[in-house]
This record gives structure tokens, sequence and C-alpha cells, in this order.
């Protein structure tokens, strides 16, 4: 499901003296449908550097991350949109909303834009919301007052309301509670039995024994070990 | 599938000036995409020769219009590109004044873009006015007032009202939420994501605040000098920019 072949990264900072930083080289990874596949090496290694490549985040310098059929380096703007409506989901560390927006609709909008009806997107929203222990009185409101651990768990329940085929998770169960935790535990393990191929950074070591199924140390891509 | 606006080599000198040179690209339905630039980079420019407000010096913009397919707007005669103004393609001013009539109601100026498209049921013309304001949360005990009784937020949302009454399927806005207070101003955006998303609107977006296109725009072009230096994909060309001037751009922006 996801595959990458040969990637590199390089950094050019025009305003810092043009400095270049080469920070991966000749990245292979391959996680097929229903793998868990954890990142793992020392803060600054280059984890969620792999990771924002494979959505399109940034720009490889070299190399072809394939997601399903669509090479994420070549394809333009509107494919990758359409690649992370469809297939791709990621759950990033920090909820990024437009401010009003009651939190049930922020759950939902993954639906909505892919056109599902608003009652079922909602009920799903609301499911979700329920599962991850959210108050219902917060439905209502905007998730941007909410507290660290509850602005993840919207995070969470915004990244799995549509069943994605592919999933990256950046640090799902940080700052959560040890029953939150278990919930996100359990969204995954669905996941995975859906066929949902994840690639993970989790730092919370019981839980990546328990949900991966392969650690790859990206330690390995860095451009001093390849030399 | 055909884009909605295909531009090729677009072009605007101000006699030895440049004022946008170079400029091509496709937009697709749907789609939504940002211009940004510091002052003078030539984004208002660009926007002012695609919406045919400022003759162009050299290029093609083909629009997919409804019933003769691609077509170079450029060439078109004038009537053909003001019908084109008043039915498939919108403009938002930065200052809501400009794309106001500010002596007539604010049922009046929703209204009479309806009646420039042939309506002429009074009853079906207010009724449309009045949905549309309450979409753009004016109150409806407001429609008899004129727009100079308004707050800066509720005319630029009432010129909001008035361009999209007529279903166009191209919009183009200049500075948006410029000039508003944040408040309003996230309010406002708020109310165009959701419009856009409802309707499958496609926009261009002519900004310098990288926050409203990282809200509302899937592409974003970035300009200098007349210059297209770098465009792609939002969030890559805000949190990975390759280009030193998007580099400075983005890392100039005040964090709060």
């Amino acid at each position: 499901m996801i595959k990458l072949s040969n990637v590199s990264k390089v950094f050019t900072l025009h305003n810092q003296g043009g400095t270049v930083l080469e920070v991966m080289r000749c990245a292979n990874l391959f996680v097929p449908a229903g793998e868990c596949v954890a990142l793992t090496g020392v803060s600054g290694a280059g984890k969620s550097t792999l990771m924002r490549i494979i959505y399109g985040n940034y720009v490889a310098a070299a190399g072809e991350v394939l997601v399903g059929d669509t090479d994420v380096t070549q394809a333009e703007p509107r494919e990758i949109l359409q690649l992370r409506r469809e297939t791709l989901g990621y759950v990033s560390q920090f909820l990024r909303v437009v401010p009003r927006v009651p939190t049930l609709e922020v759950v939902a909008e993954p639906l909505l834009s892919l056109g599902v009806d608003e009652q079922k997107a909602k009920a799903r929203a609301a499911e979700l919301l329920g599962r991850l222990n959210i108050p219902e009185a917060l439905w209502g409101l905007s998730p941007t007052t909410f507290s660290g651990g509850e602005q993840q768990r919207v995070n969470i329940a915004r990244g799995f309301a549509h069943n994605f085929p592919a999933l990256l998770l950046d640090e799902p169960t940080a700052s959560l509670d040890a029953t939150n935790r278990e919930v996100v535990l359990t969204l995954i393990e669905e996941a995975k039995a859906r066929g949902t191929a994840i690639v993970g950074i989790f730092h919370d070591e019981a839980a990546r024994e328990r949900v991966c199924d392969r650690e790859i140390d990206v330690t390995g891509f860095s451009p001093q070990v390849a030399a | 599938m055909t884009p909605l606006l295909s531009v090729k080599d677009v072009a605007k000198y101000y006699g030895p000036h440049i004022g946008c040179t170079d400029v091509s690209f496709d937009l697709y339905p749907g789609e939504v995409m940002g211009i940004v630039g510091e002052s003078g980079s030539g984004k208002s420019t660009l926007l002012n020769c695609l919406a045919g407000h400022l003759p162009a010096d050299r290029g093609e913009v083909f629009f997919d219009t409804r019933v003769d397919g691609p077509r170079d707007t450029l060439k078109m005669r004038e009537p053909e590109r003001r019908l084109l103004g008043r039915t498939d393609w919108a403009f938002v001013h930065q200052h809501a004044r400009d794309g106001l009539r500010m002596g007539v109601s604010a049922g009046g100026n929703v209204g009479e873009r309806l009646m420039a498209v042939g309506a002429r049921n009074y009853g079906d013309i207010r009724a449309n006015a009045q949905d549309w304001l309450g979409r753009v949360e004016i109150d409806a005990s407001r429609i008899d007032d004129r727009p100079t009784t308004f707050s800066g937020g509720m005319q630029q949302r009432l010129q909001i009202a008035r361009n999209l009454v007529t279903g166009p399927r191209l919009v183009f806005m200049d500075e948006p939420t410029g000039g508003l207070d944040v408040s309003v101003q996230a309010r406002l955006l708020d109310l165009l994501r959701g419009l856009v998303r409802d309707l499958g609107l496609s926009a261009i977006i002519v900004t310098h605040d990288l926050a409203v296109v990282r809200l509302l725009a899937d592409r974003l072009m970035v300009m200098k000098s007349g210059h297209v230096v770098e465009s792609g994909l939002t969030d890559q060309v805000l949190d990975d920019p390759q280009h030193a001037y998007t580099q400075l751009l983005v890392s100039s922006v005040l964090q709060v």
C-alpha cells in the first residue's frame, strides 16, 4: 500500500548562508495492507520528516513515494488532495482547525468532503467522540478552547472518521490517560483488521509492542550511515 | 477533466515596468488557489488581468464557458466578457465600497445582480436576497437599510452575498479579509470555506496573509517582482518552501 524507493531529502536554507542539509538518503520502506510499521530513532533522526514526505507535505529531493497507485513526488496538487481525501489519512500531533467550527463538524468534515450524507457523517463523528470520552456537552463547541488531551482526541476522531486504506499516525497516544490510550489502541487494531496500512511514530513503547508488526530505525536512512 | 480556467503566459507591463509576466497555470473545478507575495509583487495586477479589469499585454486566458466550452476571455468582445462578469464570474473587492452600490439598500444590492441576469418577479428577488443575507449572517431586518449604515465586516459579507447570488463558478477575491479585525476575519473565513465547499466554487484569492491561504486555498502561487517564483500544494509550499523568497516570507510571519 505504501512503498518508498530510494527517497532522499535535502533542505536548502537560502536565507541562512545557503546552508544545505542533507537529512535523508536512500530511504526504502514497504508497508502492505493490514500492517503497522513503527518509525524509531532519536529525536531529530527524521521520523516526522519521512512521514511528511509520504503525506506530500515535504518535497522529496529524489526517489519514489507510492501510496496506492499514486506517486506522491510527481502528483499534481489536486491529485494529492484527492489522495488525502480518499486514501491517505494523517493524525498529526496538533489540531489545526478553522475558529468557530463546532467539534462535531470538525470530526465529520473528512466524511462530508467525500460526499457522505450529513446525518451519517455526524452519526459516525458522534460515535467516535463518544468512544474517545469527549463529553457530549462539548460537541457543539469549537475545539480551539479544549485542553491538550481533548484536542488530541478530537484529532484522532477526525483521523479515524473515514476508513482510510493508509494511515499516518504521529504520536497518537501522547498526552492521553490510560482509558483513552486503550481506546486509541483498539481503534488502531480495528483499522489494521480492516486492512489499513499504518506508519506510526510511538514513543510509548508498550503501545508500539502491542500494535506494530515491525520497527524501522530511520537512523539507517541518514546520509552518514549510508555513505 | 477540462480546467475551468487555463492561463497561458500572461504578461502585463506598465511602460518599462513589469506588472506580471510569464504566468501560466490551470485551475480545475472546485479548486481554490491562493496568490501570495508582498505589495508590488504583481498579484493584484494578475488578478485584474484574469478578471478582465485590466488589458493584458500578452497571453491567453481560457475559461470553460457553459455553452461554448473553453474560450479565450482576453479575445472576447466586451459585452461577452461583461456577461461573464455578471453570471459565471464574481469579483470580491478588498474594499466592499468598490463592489457595492452604497446608495442602494442591502436587498437592492443583492437583487440588482439577479435582475441583471433577467429576474423580474419582485417577490422572488426579495426572497432570494433575504435567503442570501441569511447565509452571510446579516439579519433579515436590515434588508432595507443602506450599506452606509453597516460595519466594515457586514459590508464585506454583503458584497459576498451580492457576488454569489447568481451562482458563479469562478470567484476572484482581492484581499477579502484585509482591513477587518481578527474576530470578523475568522467569521468571514469560516463563511467562505463553507460556501466554497457547499457550492463547489473555484476561486482565486489574492492576499498577503499566509494564515488565510492555509485555511482557504488548496494550492498556492508565490509572486515576487511580477514573476511566479514557486507554486504547489498550500501546506507543502508553506511547510517546505523551496525558493529563497518563499522561505523569507514564511519565516517572517510572527508567531502568536
